[in-house]
């Protein structure tokens, strides 16, 4: 009864970021309870901030080592997963400076008790006078650490543990909106609902793959795909229901349907934050299932991914022209854009990884300063996302309809922006894959996706501006930041990508242990 | 393989069949038939099912608080339970994690505890 159990073996400096990250979140909740309610925001802040920042440069001396598995094989530390891990972190930081943004409204864009039933005079009073309440922070951090054990998480368990950690902290922030709480709830309670129905076909098809490999680690569930007797049936329909799961949290259609919701209804910088990092975890941990676990089964992957893919081109793209709110129009540019991310996946190869590497970071920078936008144009009720009242915007204020405008042609992949040096690299990799039908499908959607974004670029200059049109706030100095990051990283991953697409190449590809 | 070892099973569901069906017939030969309203109620718990209480039944957002803090603690003690049996072969590793993970469930106590969660009024 006295012999030792074996110790898993665990490499705490390569699991440092998210053990940083993790630990200032449960510092968060301390401050909450015992720091006085004056200066909880700028503590969290700052420790949140600094947190990151930790976590980067863990990261960072990370890269200069070697691959490491650790935990037994539950964490992969490789080349990929370090520099997914580097985006979710910056992109993290400049979400956080949305989130922490509290001069544009009095309190910030978070409700102080989300549990004030909606339309009362109670939430009414609070809307106008209290101040946000602080435990987006640390629900942020717990969102932030559990995407990075999401993107190098090597067996199924831990990816579904992972994913319980960061859907759940996303679940509760898209209820805070300060303002229009009723959509937020209802934002709140849909995406929870479909995520948790979501979760639960993901887990019974780790039950299914399990009795198919035996395992649970990806390593041993490829080796299982070239040597197992057992009936395929089984790998085959647990493979489709992980698929929906993780297709469901990269918003591919037809897993869509809670996105233009969800997207409208959370408060601004939850969007931003969901559309940046929550797509760089979503498609990193789908990108490694991919590439390490099934990479065997790409022929019966791509008929069925490749028509996922071209439909959910089509429709984000179809159905972001009807839109007439511009957050519901990114939400349908995000899912469109998830189409060419799963090219990226499809294409099995070093390249088709790079290529999706640099996608989701340039996405990432131009989708946040996109956002930032948003939170400027509001009027004494909040934000005016109504594109109407966009209408004549260019006349009131030049200076953000220019930078929209910039942002949207990088949305649309003109030269010179990121979005085109991401698009190019995604359809050259798909096309060295010979997935040339999937590339014309692209093309195809990238030109009806340029019509909404053309259209708002014209309502904005073309239009007088009318007696609704908002003035746009003069943004504190953290959305400023977060626009300028946003912009500069748009603008520089489309004139000089190379030193981006030089890191994603030398990321090399994922460990398989 | 034989599907002996199940036939025990079997017995068991037909005594388990036979007790229910026996009870439920010789229950009005044998039991007392004194009727109250308490005797006519849903069995001794839950809310009233009719009338449909006006508003849906609302009650009070505290009883929420306290259903949240029972799991926070029913998850903890299910972790204890195999670590305690297990404590010997854990060895000082198995301490130092169970200690971590009482610490982080008592990260979530304080601050329910400083927010007021502990207060009912």
């Amino acid at each position: 009864m006295n012999d030792k159990l074996q110790l898993p073996n665990l490499d705490y400096a390569a699991l440092s970021p998210m053990l940083i990250l993790f630990g200032v979140a449960c510092i968060g909740v301390l401050v909450e309870g015992f720091v006085p309610r004056r200066i909880r925001h700028g503590v969290q802040l700052s420790l949140s901030l600094l947190g990151l920042v930790a976590a980067l440069v863990m990261v960072i001396r990370q890269g200069s080592k070697d691959d490491v598995v650790t935990a037994q094989t539950a964490v992969a530390i490789d080349g990929p997963g370090l520099f997914l891990s580097a985006a979710i972190i910056v992109l993290g930081i400049v979400s956080l400076l949305l989130i922490g943004e509290r001069s544009l409204e009095t309190g910030g864009a978070f409700v102080a008790q989300a549990a004030v039933t909606a339309n009362t005079d109670a939430d009414r009073d609070q809307a106008a006078r209290t101040t946000g309440a602080t435990e987006v922070f640390p629900l942020t951090m717990f969102a932030l650490a559990g995407m990075l054990l999401f993107c190098t998480a090597n067996d199924l368990l831990v990816m579904f543990v992972a994913l319980e950690v960061f859907s759940l902290p996303l679940y509760l922030l898209c209820a805070l909106a300060r303002r229009r709480r009723l959509l937020s709830q209802e934002a709140a309670l849909k995406y929870f609902l479909l995520g948790s129905f979501a979760s639960a076909f993901f887990l019974f098809g780790i039950a299914l793959i399990y009795g198919y490999a035996g395992q649970v680690d990806f390593k041993a569930i490829d080796t299982a795909i070239q040597n197992s007797a057992n009936d395929d049936i089984l790998l085959y329909v647990g493979l489709a229901m992980l698929a929906i799961g993780l297709l469901f949290k990269a918003a591919a259609v037809p897993f869509h349907v809670w996105t233009p919701d969800v997207y409208q209804g959370a408060p601004t910088p939850v969007t931003a934050l969901m559309a940046a990092c929550t797509k760089v975890a979503a498609f990193g941990g789908l990108l490694r299932l991919v590439y390490v676990g099934f990479h065997r089964t790409e022929w019966e992957l791509q008929q069925v991914l490749g028509t996922v893919a071209v439909i959910t081109m089509l429709v984000g793209a179809i159905l972001a022209v009807t839109q007439t709110d511009i957050k519901r129009l990114l939400a349908y540019s995000s899912i469109a854009n998830a189409g060419y991310l799963l090219l990226g996946v499809l294409s099995v190869s070093e390249r088709g990884l790079s290529s999706s590497m640099f996608y989701l970071v340039a996405y990432g920078f131009t989708v946040l300063a996109a956002f930032a936008v948003v939170t400027l144009v509001r009027d004494a009720d909040g934000e005016a996302t109504h594109l109407s009242r966009w209408a004549g915007l260019g006349r009131r204020s030049p200076l953000y309809a220019s930078l929209f405008t910039f942002i949207l042609l990088a949305f649309a992949g003109l030269p010179l922006t990121s979005g085109f040096t991401a698009k190019f690299g995604i359809f050259a990799a798909a096309i060295d894959a010979g997935q040339t039908w999937l590339v014309i499908a692209g093309v195809v959607s990238s030109a009806i996706l340029a019509f909404p974004y053309l259209r708002v670029v014209v309502m904005m200059w073309l239009s007088e501006p009318g007696e609704t049109t908002p003035a746009v706030s003069i943004p504190g100095a953290m959305t400023a930041a977060a626009l300028v990051i946003g912009t500069v990283a748009t603008l520089v991953l489309g004139v000089a990508p190379s030193v981006l697409i030089e890191a994603t190449e030398h990321a090399g590809i994922f460990v398989s242990k | 393989m034989s599907l002996a070892p199940y036939v025990p099973i079997l017995g068991l569901f037909a005594l388990a069949a036979g007790f229910a069906l026996f009870s439920v017939a010789a229950a009005p030969f044998v039991g007392p038939r004194r009727f109250n309203k308490a005797k006519l109620d849903a069995y001794e718990c839950g809310i009233e099912p009719t009338p449909q209480p006006v508003g849906g039944g609302r009650f009070p957002v505290k009883f929420y608080l306290t259903a949240m803090l029972f799991i926070v603690f029913d998850i903890e003690i299910i972790f204890l339970y195999p670590w305690a049996v297990n404590f010997g072969m854990l060895g000082v590793f198995g301490f130092v994690e169970m200690v971590l993970f009482i610490v982080t469930v008592f990260v979530a106590f304080a601050y329910v505890w400083r927010r007021g969660g502990l207060d009912w009024d």
